[in-house]
């Protein structure tokens, strides 16, 4: 009997070499998991990721739960982290928190994604006046640190958890747009452009089908480097209170709020910095190691 | 090379003037009325209340108000009034620049100093134990939030060991605290970016050619090598920058210097609308003069670049783009 080769066969056997083809998500993804650096950021930012989400069930103490008895109590077993000036318990805090910080980064990059994607292929794809227009407007939004702008941001658009999204979204977002620009460029000159133009594709078509797919492995690499920032900032909004207010724990707010009892009871500002410096360092981890499977010289 | 100063100087007025439009816009759509604010809490009647919006020129249209703002600060470097301390802002803001403008000074000194010998120093010891120690602990330092170092910093060095003053402006020893909380992080960004490039040309066969003619190790690792990596360094110094002077802005409330971060973010507690927007121009003006220098820099190291600017527009390589687009902020 004669196998007659289908298309879905042709398809499936792609789908096997598709862990070869370089560039590719399931390629990005052995090397990530070859490189212990970014296992470990992996691992660490899951496991402060369930602890957010398991807090409230596990822990013995809530987070709002206010007990002057244990006012500036100092880590023990029964309060691992220590207490506040209010004598809420850190850990509770410092888990629930994540929720906080960790949400208004992954929302700002998702919004500067979008946006910079958006403006970046318009730009690229169309090229001429569009393209120089949107150049100068990034131009003029790239003359402000990024930290700088998303306070005057969020300044206009008032205080509270969604504004600050917004305000770190946009403020992160030209990198993108430039660097979706640049991408688009160095691809609108190949060949299966081309062909795709060649046999009348419509041009939202070739944009999203075509041309946003090729340009997914530096987006990946940027996309987790601005993780790293946004919670950084995020963190340093909050600390100047433009971003979550207290009674909520985000971990800008505990150390902002913790800070005048910096002498006598460092506990306060160490524990929640320590946090937000371990899911930075593993943003940047899992960043670094995206780049090193992106670039051809470090493939083995 | 005065012509390529003169067309990016020129080409800074335009985004100038766009900046103060964008500033002036933002500081419109602020929740909060500035007159209640500017009365200090006392009760007032609603005429007393819109007396005040009419000498504050509140109740004038967007487009009239916007337009004397920016004439004001662009023809007469006038920056208007602070609603809050009634004091002209143009004159502080020049006072408090100096402050600011002295942190970020320290820093960026401080980041090429540290920053681009801790890399090449990396990259020639790549992948040994030595490497891998600095590389880790400055990811370490790059991660941790600049006011939450500051802060780390104060406890060890002013209230455990008391060798640095931890609040005022006084003398450089003041000063040496809030230039390394900033500098940290931005010194482990350039070690890192220094060591990739370096990566890159420490193998090329100049290098190569350079060891065989019998130059010493350290002459061709600084003579020969580090020139040529040095494109992406200076673009990164360039965006490292940025973030020390966003960091800067935070900062300056932790130890409390008079500098241009500690007057916005008051500006912005006090809804004293021409504070912010000076500040914030004064800051964009910074960085711009920042990125405009970068420019020169490579001009000067990379020849490829000056001639896009000289060349008609016409004929501007499009395809260079990626080389000077900033992936690195």
């Amino acid at each position: 009997m004669r196998k007659i080769l289908t298309e879905k066969h042709a398809i499936k056997g792609e789908r096997e070499d598709r862990s070869k083809k370089v560039g590719s998500l399931p390629y990005i993804w052995k090397r990530i998991c070859k490189n212990p650096g970014a296992m470990m950021g992996i691992i660490l930012l899951c496991l402060i990721v369930l602890m957010s989400i398991l807090a409230p069930f596990i822990l013995k103490y809530d987070y709002m739960t206010v007990n002057l008895a244990n006012k500036f109590a100092l880590p023990s077993w029964e309060h691992p982290f220590g207490c506040d000036e209010l004598g809420r318990d850190i850990m509770a805090r410092v888990f629930v928190g994540a929720r906080y910080t960790l949400s208004i980064g992954v929302g700002a990059v998702a919004i500067s994604t979008t946006l910079g994607i958006l403006i970046g292929a318009v730009s690229g794809y169309f090229g001429g006046k569009i393209d120089s227009i949107l150049m100068r407007i990034l131009d003029v939004i790239q003359a402000f640190p990024a930290l700088v702008l998303a306070i005057a941001i969020s300044t206009a658009l008032g205080q509270g958890i969604a504004n600050c999204i917004y305000a770190i979204g946009l403020a992160y977002m030209p990198t993108f747009a430039r660097l979706m620009r640049a991408n688009i460029l160095s691809i609108r000159g190949s060949e299966f452009i081309e062909a795709a133009t060649a046999i009348n594709c419509s041009t939202s078509r070739i944009i999203f089908k075509h041309v946003i797919p090729n340009t997914i492995s530096p987006l990946i690499v940027q996309v987790s480097m601005s993780l790293a920032n946004a919670g950084l900032s995020a963190a340093a909004m909050s600390f100047l209170g433009l971003g979550v207010r207290e009674p909520y724990p985000e971990w800008g707010t505990m150390i902002s709020s913790a800070r005048t009892f910096i002498r006598d009871y460092p506990h306060m500002v160490i524990i929640p910095g320590l946090f937000i410096m371990i899911s930075v360092l593993s943003f940047n981890l899992i960043g670094d190691s995206v780049r090193d499977a992106l670039d051809p010289k470090m493939r083995d | 090379m005065i012509k390529f100063i003169l067309k990016r100087l020129l080409m800074m007025i335009p985004i100038l003037l766009a900046v103060s439009v964008i500033i002036f816009t933002l500081m419109y759509f602020v929740p909060g009325d500035p007159a209640s604010i500017s009365t200090g809490g006392e009760k007032v009647s609603a005429e007393q209340l819109d007396a005040i919006r009419e000498s504050m020129g509140l109740n004038r249209s967007y487009i009239e108000r916007l337009v004397e703002y920016v004439g004001n600060v662009f023809l007469r470097l006038d920056f208007g009034t602070s609603y809050t301390y009634g004091t002209p802002v143009g004159p502080e803001l020049l006072s408090r620049f100096w402050n600011t403008a002295y942190i970020g000074f320290i820093s960026l000194i401080l980041m090429m100093v540290v920053g681009i010998p801790v890399g090449v120093r990396s990259a020639v010891h790549a992948n040994k134990p030595e490497d891998r120690v600095s590389m880790f602990t400055t990811l370490l330092f790059n991660s941790m939030p600049p006011f939450w170092l500051a802060l780390l910093l104060v406890l060890l060095f002013s209230l455990n060991l008391g060798w640095l003053p931890s609040t005022g402006a006084k003398s450089f020893k003041y000063f040496i605290l809030p230039s390394l909380s900033v500098a940290l992080g931005s010194i482990a960004g350039i070690a890192r970016q220094t060591r990739s490039s370096m990566l890159e040309v420490i193998r090329s066969d100049y290098v190569t050619t350079a060891r065989a003619k019998g130059l010493s190790e350290r002459k061709v690792v600084y003579g020969n090598a580090l020139p040529n990596a040095l494109i992406p360094i200076i673009t990164v110094c360039g965006n490292q920058f940025g973030k020390m002077l966003g960091g800067v802005v935070v900062i300056e409330t932790i130890f409390s210097i008079p500098g241009l971060g500690v007057y916005m973010i008051n500006g912005i507690n006090n809804r004293d609308y021409n504070v912010v927007q000076g500040a914030l121009l004064v800051i964009a003006l910074m960085f711009s003069v920042i990125m405009l220098i970068t420019d020169l820099v490579y001009a000067y190291v990379d020849p490829r670049i000056k001639a896009r600017y000289m060349k008609s527009k016409k004929k501007m390589d499009y395809s260079t783009d990626k080389v000077v687009g900033d992936a690195d902020a």
